[in-house]
This record gives C-alpha cells, structure tokens and sequence, in this order.
C-alpha cells in the first residue's frame, strides 16, 4: 500500500529491522514494522541492556517518551513503551516490553536522566514498578492518592471527589456520587459488535427466535 | 549613655542551616499551577523538586471513552497557548493509520494556522519571560498581537481559543478568502512593526541581558541527554527542527531557517524565539503565496463528513453524515508515535487502535514534562530571581505538562 498520508517522514526504515535484530541478539523476542514503525519487542530483564546497545552502538541518543499501555487479558498485562529518537540518523524507533503488577522494569535512569519522571508517570498511572529508580514517587496524581488511574478496570469517574467544606473550613474527600449514571453511548453497529441488548430483544428470551 | 553596638547577626560559629521554601502553586511566575520546592543557601539554590499534576484532568483516559472525532478537542485544552499544534499531532496519528490523503489547500491550511498559532504562543512567552524579568511595556505591546491571531483565529473556526478546525482528512471548513488577505497585511506591516518595537526595547536592554545571559547554561550533550526539544535544543546550537528534518504537510516546500543560539543561556532561548516569529511570517507569506483552490476535506466518505447540500441530495451522504457523528469512523488496529514540531518543542502522540471507533491508548508526549525534570539540573547554584527566568525560558503551560 502506498503512503499518501502526509504525517512527518522520518529517514527509510529500510534494513533497520534486520541491523537492529541482529545487534539485540538473544534481547529480542520480536521485531515488526507496521504503519511506517519500527517496533521491537525485547525481554523485559535486559531492557536497560537492550536500550544501551542502542544508544551507545546505533545512535538513537534521545528518550522521547516511556509510554504505559494495559492489555488486561494478557498474562503479563502492562506494556512499557520506549520511544527513542535518532538525531543524527533522523530515525525513530519503539521499545516495548511487558510486564505484570508485581514483575519490576528495570529502570533506565541510569542511561538518561529524563527517564526519572517517565518512570515516575508509568508507576503513578498503571503502578509499574521500575527497579533502581531510586525516586518512584508518584507524580500527576493527587497526594495521598490511591489506586493506579489508567489501568483499564478503573472506572472513569474514579473513586473519590472532593469539595470545600463549609463547615470544616477546608477540602474533603468523600466517596464520588452521581446525580445521574455515567452515561456510555455505544454507536456500535449490532451487526458488528455492539455489546448491549437491543431494546426490545429482551422480551425475546426464551422463546424461539 | 554609652553607645551600644548592635551585634551582627552573622558573627560567631553559627551553622546556618539551608531552608526550604515553596515556590507556587499560585505564582504569577509559575506560568499556571506549579509547585517548587527550593532548598535554599542564603539566596542560592540548591535543590529544586517541582510537583507537577496539580492540572491534572485525565485527558488519556477520556480520550479512550470517546470516539476519534469526539477527543479531539480535548487536545486543544492541553497547551491553551498554541491550541492548533496540539491537534495536529492527534490529527496526523489518526491519518498515518487510516493512511488517508489530504487534498492539499487542506494541508497549506493547516500549516498556514499552525504558523499564526507559534507567533500567538511565542508571543504569550516572549511577553510573560520579560515581564518575569521586571519588564512591563514590551508584554502590553505583544499582547496587541496576539489578540489580532486571536480575531484570525476567531474568523477561521469560530473559536478564539479552542479551536477544533483540524479534522481527520482535512479541515473543519475553507476560510473565507478576506482572512487570508488580511492575514498577509498583517504579516507585511503590523507584525514587524509592533514587534520590532517591542524587542528594540528588549533585546539589547541591559537590565535583560543580567538576567538571562548566562543563565541556565546547559551543554550540548546534556540538552540531548534530557530529551531537550523545540527552542530548548536549538538554543544548545543543535539545528534540530522537526518540521525540517522530518517534514510534515507541506512544510518541504516551504523555505525558512532555523535560528540556533550559541551559549545555550535563558537569553538565547529567547532570542531563538524570537527569530522564529520572524521564520514563521516567511512561512505565512508563502503559504499565501501558493495555496491552491480546491477541496479542504479528504473525498473519502468514511472520513471526513459530505457537504450539507450533497446530503439533501444524496442517500448514500446521508448514511455517510449519520455513521460518522453517531458511530464515528474505524481506525485499523495498530500503533504508531507521531511528534510534531509544537512551538515549546516536540509534541507526540503515541496512538493505540483495537480496530474500533474509539482509540484503544493515547498517550500524549508534552514537551514541558522533560523540560521541567531539568529544572534542577539548571538552577542549580544560580540565584533564587533566576529561577523565574528560567521558567520563563522553558515556555511552560500546565495543560500541557498536566494533561
């Protein structure tokens, strides 16, 4: 399929996969180019090796982004997304490894400094947890704040809301209450999909349909 | 009555012990809702841990309970200051999946407005940096300029501020042809006048240069450890400029420079931004200049929406207009990161699609976040004021930073 989207074109993709497969070695468990990305999925115990390698060996100097993602069917059910930027190859490439609530990353502070505040952003989001990062505190949530807000099973509205009391003469937090149901439209067609009843479709239990 | 001398307060083995104070949350400096604490020695700093997420709204996760259409004004409410930037990165995530061709008035279009959308936010941190650093006039006259982006903005979509005129496709609606007339005067006389005059009182001023030169050093090899972008890197010498090195739209066609600074001080981030307005005007003016007539919105039905008077006409429009605004569109499964050159560096939005009509993971990319990890880094040893130029000097706004 040829490209005529007119996103940023970064330098050819060309043989990459093959040089940075082989550079990984035993690292990688896969690697696939899909929609103009390089993505190499590598074991999450030599992640800061993996990322080393590539700075050191193949130029890709800049952290952009570690990204979190939840996949909550998958056995191991976080993913770590490292976006790295080639300045002088004016390349990018993605890292990602998985891993589950218990299994630590190891950290990567220890090749870039940025790395402190993205680790820390993944933690507070999915409550990854990054070893040798020796400043895993939580970073966009409230203080005092409980749960890991992006994960998949966390509901939209969250847990708690809070307001200024009168009486007490300061904030409270108390437990959230909604005047009306969170309301999730699903515009999904029902031939493709959609997971609700349709109205009506109900009466029909039972009988032959 | 003899003379009693007062003792000095200082005299004598006393340890004097650093202290901490809180910088923010409501600073005007803070450019929004920042904490810092400072560890201070006398008046020299020592340590600084900013406390950032105090504008936390959960944008990601929002934007995973509604359609592609839906979220993207959610992006505009990111980086209030350069509304338009944010979208395009959302924008051309969703295309390079689709992989969706933008007729190309549409693509002149967006990097026309993405243009008057860097003067407007250049102009906001040009103003709030001197006005950090003691000055007052130069950020009144600038604020003149922004407010006529601000009128341009309001005849392209509508909308002073938050936009929504980028859609997947293309754009929201054609801009009447008097806006760009009147957009290329203003890029001929006002602009380089009234700025001119502003930075004539600003760039050779004294009392500015003590407060930036040297200030906030960092080297070459450190910008790019710290995942330095935009104006930040340029400022260390390095000409990285994404809509450059990595052209998107018509930004390969287009013929400007890229200012790098040579000391890598507060002053020249400044400076850097301030040539860039200048870069900027040259790209509007050639955007005027070769803009084509023609469609502002891809032909793909299952896209961007039919015209209002095609759908009292056509079936097959109607059913078009009804699936995109109740269903949306379907984005094929997959991921891709895509970053754009956004007037305060490098925004990115990393984009996961299941195959549905809602996005599966977007993770947004600010470029204040790496920005704002370095503040330790650069104000370390330098004095407590120093610390708002800095600030100043990183171009940061919380919507962005927070999300």
């Amino acid at each position: 399929m040829s490209v005529v989207h007119s996103a940023p074109k970064f330098s050819s993709n060309e043989g990459v996969v093959d040089t940075l497969s082989k550079a990984l070695g035993d690292h990688l468990v896969d690697a696939t180019e899909a929609n103009g990305e390089i993505l190499l999925r590598v074991k999450r115990e030599s992640i800061e090796d993996a990322l080393r390698i590539l700075r050191d060996d193949h130029a890709y100097q800049q952290l952009m982004e570690i990204a979190g993602a939840d996949y909550p069917s998958r056995p191991e059910r976080f993913e770590v997304v490292y976006m790295l930027l080639s300045l002088t190859k004016n390349h990018r490439i993605m890292v990602k490894c998985s891993t589950d609530e218990a299994t630590p990353v190891p950290t990567v502070t220890t090749l870039w400094p940025n790395a402190g505040w993205l680790e820390r952003e993944v933690f507070d989001m999915y409550g990854v947890l990054f070893d040798g990062n020796t400043d895993l505190r939580r970073i966009l949530t409230d203080y005092g704040f409980e749960g890991h807000p992006f994960r998949k099973d966390f509901p939209l509205t969250g847990y708690v809301e809070l307001r200024y009391s009168e009486e007490e003469k300061r904030v409270v937090y108390e437990p959230v209450e909604l005047a009306q149901d969170l309301r999730q439209f699903d515009f999904m067609s029902p031939w493709e999909g959609a997971d609700y009843v349709l109205p009506g479709d109900e009466k029909a239990e039972g009988e032959a349909k | 009555m003899s003379i009693q001398l007062e003792e000095s307060p200082t005299t004598g083995d006393e340890v004097i012990t650093n202290y901490t104070i809180n910088f923010g949350p409501q600073h005007p400096a803070a450019h929004g809702v920042l904490r810092m604490v400072m560890e201070l020695d006398g008046e020299i700093i020592e340590r600084i841990d900013p406390h950032v997420g105090l504008l936390h709204r959960g944008t990601e996760k929002l934007i995973e309970h509604k359609t592609y259409l839906q979220a993207l004004p959610y992006f505009d409410r990111l980086d209030y200051c350069s509304p338009l930037c944010m979208e395009h990165s959302y924008i051309l995530a969703i295309e390079k999946l689709l992989n969706v061709e933008v007729p190309i008035r549409a693509q002149y279009l967006r990097v026309l407005f993405a243009e008057l959308t860097r003067i407007c936010n250049h102009m906001l941190n040009i103003g709030a940096h001197v006005m950090d650093v003691g000055a007052m006039t130069p950020n009144l006259w600038v604020f003149e300029l922004r407010e006529d982006c601000m009128n341009f903005f309001e005849r392209m979509s509508g909308a002073r501020m938050h936009h929504a005129y980028l859609r997947p496709g293309g754009v929201h609606q054609d801009v009447p042809e008097k806006l760009l007339v009147d957009i290329g005067e203003w890029v001929d006389t006002r602009l380089p006048e009234l700025f001119g005059d502003a930075m004539s009182l600003v760039l050779d001023n004294r009392i500015f240069k003590q407060r930036n030169v040297d200030i906030a050093v960092v080297s070459r090899d450190d910008a790019i450890a710290w995942g330095f972008s935009g104006p930040m890197i340029r400022a260390a010498g390095i000409p990285w400029d994404l809509r450059k090195s990595q052209p998107y739209e018509v930004y390969d066609r287009m013929d400007f420079e890229i200012p790098v600074g040579t000391n890598s001080d507060c002053y020249d981030r400044f400076v850097v931004r301030v040539k860039e307005v200048y870069e900027s005007a040259k790209i509007i003016k050639q955007c005027l200049a070769e803009m084509p007539q023609g469609p502002v919105a891809s032909t793909d039905g299952k896209v961007s929406p039919p015209k209002r008077g095609e759908m009292k006409q056509s079936m097959e429009a109607l059913i078009h207009h009804f699936k995109l605004y109740t269903e949306g569109f379907h984005v094929p499964a997959g991921e891709v990161y895509v970053a754009t050159e956004s007037p305060k560096g490098e925004f990115g939005v990393y984009l996961v699609s299941d195959g549905s009509n809602k996005p599966y993971r977007c993770k947004i990319r600010p470029t204040a976040f790496s920005h704002l990890q370095a503040m330790d880094m650069m104000s370390k040893g330098h004095m407590l004021p120093d610390a708002t130029a800095i600030l100043g000097a990183i171009d940061v706004v919380f919507g962005e930073c927070d999300r």
